[in-house]
């Protein structure tokens, strides 16, 4: 009978004392936590000031700007049409039902873009232009969250123009190749020559 | 003086015999140095010699040392009762129950070492020495209740044997202490194996509070088994004296667990099956296989079948008290809760992996050999322990059969 | 301090007279003061400024080549955020190769921190009907989306919690990594990581010495033994630096985003505040600093 209860006795203190510990860790844990995320907080300061655009200049096609080199000698012509002798190289696929040429470049000055409301456009501000319609994508752009910057994230960035990647004339990205899938696991096996092993036997 | 004469009279036992003895000694000391061989390139070349990859990251290593969590923890466990039923020889089945367990423990935690990439830099995850992840990592719990269990089993087995040895009263309060203090240890290392596997919520076929419940009662169909089956070899043998019934009664205890062990499946099914969310992918590679990945169906089934044979078996009282299908029911129970843990636990834990993609896993001829390796050494450590135990305690070998030189 | 510098000394000596033995057999000294070496967290700066210098000399020895080892701690007022648009995203491992190379993971036996799976429109994000080795001529494919998964330094990491030898941590400024000298290799972290984020050196890794990315980081891209496990720690080498992480420079169509999550006006926090994000398993309470959202 005293064996049973010494039995007991001792078995609820171990259970107490796994349990006692187990809720403390747990508990432990999570003020832990929360604090550190809070110093944080306190902590942050913005130690460096983001520098303005660094802007690669659009990509042109080789020879082809300025524009002027050719268009200064032709009379511009505005009426809608099919190109046939020059440009017919450019494929059209960006709302061409609507828009044509001319919506975007400027009739007149031919080095110029131009805005829906005709007002002209270096074309290092293309972007703008883009933005006059895709607003919310301009916007993502400015921030940094649409496109691609590179560089420092806290710091001196590279920007890309809209038109670094995305063709004017056909905007929708292209397919691309992927890179090669990753070895399966059941081919990763022990490789009986070391890629580095030359170096392996320099060491020796 | 007298501990260097205990050490030089086990040696001397342990090294005297028969054909059948060294036979056996010499069959498992081959298998050892088979095994250590695969051991040695996976050593040299690392893990990839395994076929463990990133999907299945932990496999049949794992799945071995969480067995014999369980037959550490059940050869303890049959100490109760025997205490209530009164089975009479206690002192004896503590003894053999306690170098069950110590042998257990010492081959899973030799499946630890052989399944970590840098087994010298065990010493990182002790205490003091390390930097133990303690009470958070329930690998550093696992690692620490173990080591308890192993000192206060090894404690109560080196003891009773040396006081015998001496022909001295042993100290019965240390060992009543130590004995009845193994007892929840035992629930402890076992469930604290459990807790290893169910605390990892991005493994949902582990995620399941039934998890340590289910491990309790598997562990107690199989390290009773070995033992059954030990103690009617040490009753045919040796001066061990066992009455039938408790021999029987030992068989009830295990038709017990085997039921709860089978509601608790049941309930789990039900819920996963029922339910049929997406972790029910587990289940189904488990027992049906995922598309043509069907390489496990094979074992999980073979450990349902004799699970249910033996339960079936132990059920019916007639079978039960017969001892030619208790035997078979016990080696039955013994393989089908291997296999249930070596890789019906293990594998599909880890199949789908987290991101749904399936690596198909069977173990490789290197852990195999390292299995074999750590099994024969363990085998071989019981076998001389046995035979050191036999020897004292039965055969009244003693301090007087050994001579010192002067 | 002084107790764990005497334990330390202690222990030094006791392996000094076990290692004798070896040292005269070719084991040279440098190696077993690795293999004493103790808890990178722990360590004094002058101990892992000798760590840093004895491995930069280590790995030129290996790749023959000038390696600028550092130990950049965390800069103060950083928490460090990703955030990656599955709208954009086609699928075509750049960001892969590009992590490979900048992290000097292994060829062969392959390893690859990213993972690419492409998941089906109709499904929606569903990971076990997702496919991690699509090899198609040219994507994006029809009908498919793509969804990459990385480390997504989760801000209750499980992995950390779980490792049995404080070897894996997470830093001040958010990134968990891994000491591979102290990572005794069980995997637990792996089993314990939702996303798969892990990887495990099962062989001796290799790396083409003239492809080997020599600016490395203690914590981060530094060349890996085999049987230890190692991360994506955002290019820890890079973003303590200023600079973006390799799979963000790479990408082609910009659908990786990093930042100061502390500051308000960096990129991932724009896209906190206007876009609508989610996290991978959110359910697992892990609290990525990883981000998915729609563009």
């Amino acid at each position: 009978m005293k064996d049973n209860f010494l039995f007991k006795l001792k078995f609820s203190n171990f259970l107490f004392i796994i349990v006692f510990i187990l809720f403390y860790s747990c508990s432990s844990s999570k003020e832990e936590d929360s604090h550190a995320i809070k110093d944080e907080l306190v902590e942050f300061k913005k130690t460096k000031i983001v520098e303005e655009y660094a802007v690669d200049p659009p990509p042109f096609t080789d020879g082809i700007f300025p524009c002027n080199d050719c268009h200064a000698y032709q009379e511009p012509n505005s009426k809608r049409r099919e190109l046939v002798e020059w440009h017919d190289d450019i494929t059209f696929s960006h709302d061409s039902d609507n828009r044509w040429c001319l919506d975007c470049h400027d009739v007149i000055e031919r080095d110029s873009l131009r805005l829906a409301n005709g007002k002209k456009l270096d074309f290092k501000e293309s972007y703008k232009l883009c933005g006059q319609c895709h607003g919310e994508k301009y916007r993502d752009w400015k921030v940094g969250v649409h496109g691609k910057r590179t560089g420092e994230w806290n710091g001196k960035k590279h920007y890309l123009l809209c038109v670094s990647c995305h063709n004017p004339h056909t905007p929708k990205f292209k397919k691309l190749k992927p890179d090669p899938a990753p070895m399966k696991q059941e081919d990763i096996k022990l490789v009986t020559k070391p890629v580095n092993k030359v170096s392996d036997e320099d060491k020796k | 003086m007298n501990f260097n004469r205990f050490l030089i009279g086990s040696l001397k036992i342990i090294f005297q015999g028969g054909k059948y003895y060294f036979a056996w000694l010499l069959l498992l000391t081959i298998l050892t140095v088979w095994g250590a061989i695969g051991y040695y390139d996976q050593l040299t070349d690392g893990l990839i010699t395994t076929n463990m990859r990133d999907s299945v990251s932990w496999a049949f290593y794992i799945g071995n040392f969480t067995f014999l969590v369980g037959v550490a923890a059940a050869a303890v466990m049959l100490v109760i009762p025997a205490y209530i039923y009164h089975w009479g020889p206690i002192k004896e089945i503590v003894i053999f129950g306690e170098l069950l367990a110590v042998c257990a423990v010492i081959m899973s935690i030799a499946f630890v070492v052989v399944d970590i990439g840098h087994p010298l830099r065990f010493w990182h995850m002790l205490p003091f020495i390390g930097t133990m992840n303690f009470p958070y990592s329930i690998l550093a719990w696992d690692f620490f209740v173990l080591f308890a269990y192993f000192i206060i089993n090894a404690t109560v087995v080196i003891h009773l044997l040396y006081s015998a040895f001496n022909k001295k009263e042993y100290n019965k309060k240390l060992v009543l202490f130590l004995v009845l203090a193994s007892i929840p240890m035992a629930v402890g290392i076992h469930t604290v194996t459990a807790f290893l596997f169910n605390a990892l919520p991005a493994r949902p076929f582990w995620n399941s509070a039934l998890l340590a419940p289910r491990f309790l009662a598997s562990a107690f169909c199989s390290g009773p088994a070995i033992l059954l089956i030990l103690f009617q070899l040490l009753r045919k043998y040796t001066k061990f004296e066992i009455k039938n019934e408790a021999l029987f009664t030992i068989a009830e205890l295990m038709v017990y667990s085997m039921f709860i062990y089978l509601f608790f499946t049941l309930a789990e099914f039900f819920k996963e099956f029922y339910s049929g969310t997406e972790h029910i992918l587990y289940w189904k590679y488990l027992l049906f296989g995922i598309g043509d990945n069907k390489e496990i169906v094979f074992y999980s089934w073979a450990s349902i079948i004799m699970g249910v044979i033996a339960f079936l078996l132990f059920l019916i009282p007639k079978t039960r008290k017969n001892f030619v299908t208790l035997n078979i029911g016990a080696v039955l129970i013994y393989f089908s809760v291997y296999i249930e843990k070596g890789m019906a636990l293990i594998i599909p834990g880890f199949t789908p992996d987290v991101l749904g993609q399936i690596y198909v896993y069977k173990p490789s001829m290197v852990e195999i050999k390292t299995a074999v390796m750590v099994f024969s050494i363990g085998f071989l450590l019981f076998t001389f322990l046995t035979k050191l135990a036999i020897a004292i305690i039965f055969e009244g070998y003693s301090y007087e059969n050994v001579k010192l030189k002067k | 301090m002084k107790t764990k510098n005497n334990r330390r000394s202690f222990l030094k000596n006791i392996s000094l007279a076990t290692f004798s033995t070896l040292a005269l057999s070719g084991c040279n000294m440098k190696e077993i003061d690795e293999f004493l070496q103790g808890n990178f967290r722990e360590l004094t700066p002058e101990e892992k400024d000798e760590i840093v210098k004895n491995l930069a000399e280590k790995y030129k020895k290996r790749y023959g080549k000038d390696f600028t080892v550092s130990d950049t701690p965390a800069m103060v007022g950083v928490l460090f955020g990703y955030a990656l648009d599955i709208s954009r995203c086609i699928g075509c491992r750049k960001c892969v190769t590009a992590c490979v190379k900048e992290n000097n993971q292994s060829r062969d036996p392959q390893i690859q921190w990213i993972q690419v799976l492409e998941m089906e429109k109709e499904r929606g994000v569903d990971l076990h009907h997702s496919n991690i080795n699509y090899d198609h001529e040219k994507v994006p494919e029809k009908g498919h989306f793509y969804f990459p998964v990385q480390c997504q330094q989760c801000r209750n990491p499980q992995c950390v919690t779980v490792c049995p030898a404080k070897a894996t941590w997470q830093e001040k400024d958010g990134i968990v990594v891994v000491d591979y000298n102290w990572c005794i290799g069980c995997r637990y972290c792996m089993a314990a990581c939702p996303y798969g984020a892990r990887h495990f050196n099962w062989g001796e890794p290799s790396i083409p010495a003239d492809e080997i990315n020599t600016e490395v980081h203690y914590l981060g891209n530094r060349p890996r033994q085999k049987g230890v496990v190692e991360k994506c720690t955002f290019c820890v080498q890079r973003v303590r630096e200023g600079k973006y992480p390799a799979c963000v420079e790479i990408c082609p169509v910009g659908a990786r985003k990093f930042g100061n999550l502390l500051d308000p006006e960096s990129e991932v926090r724009y896209i906190l505040d206007n876009k609508r994000v989610l996290v991978l398993k959110q359910e697992l309470n892990t609290q990525p600093k990883f981000y998915y959202y729609f563009g």
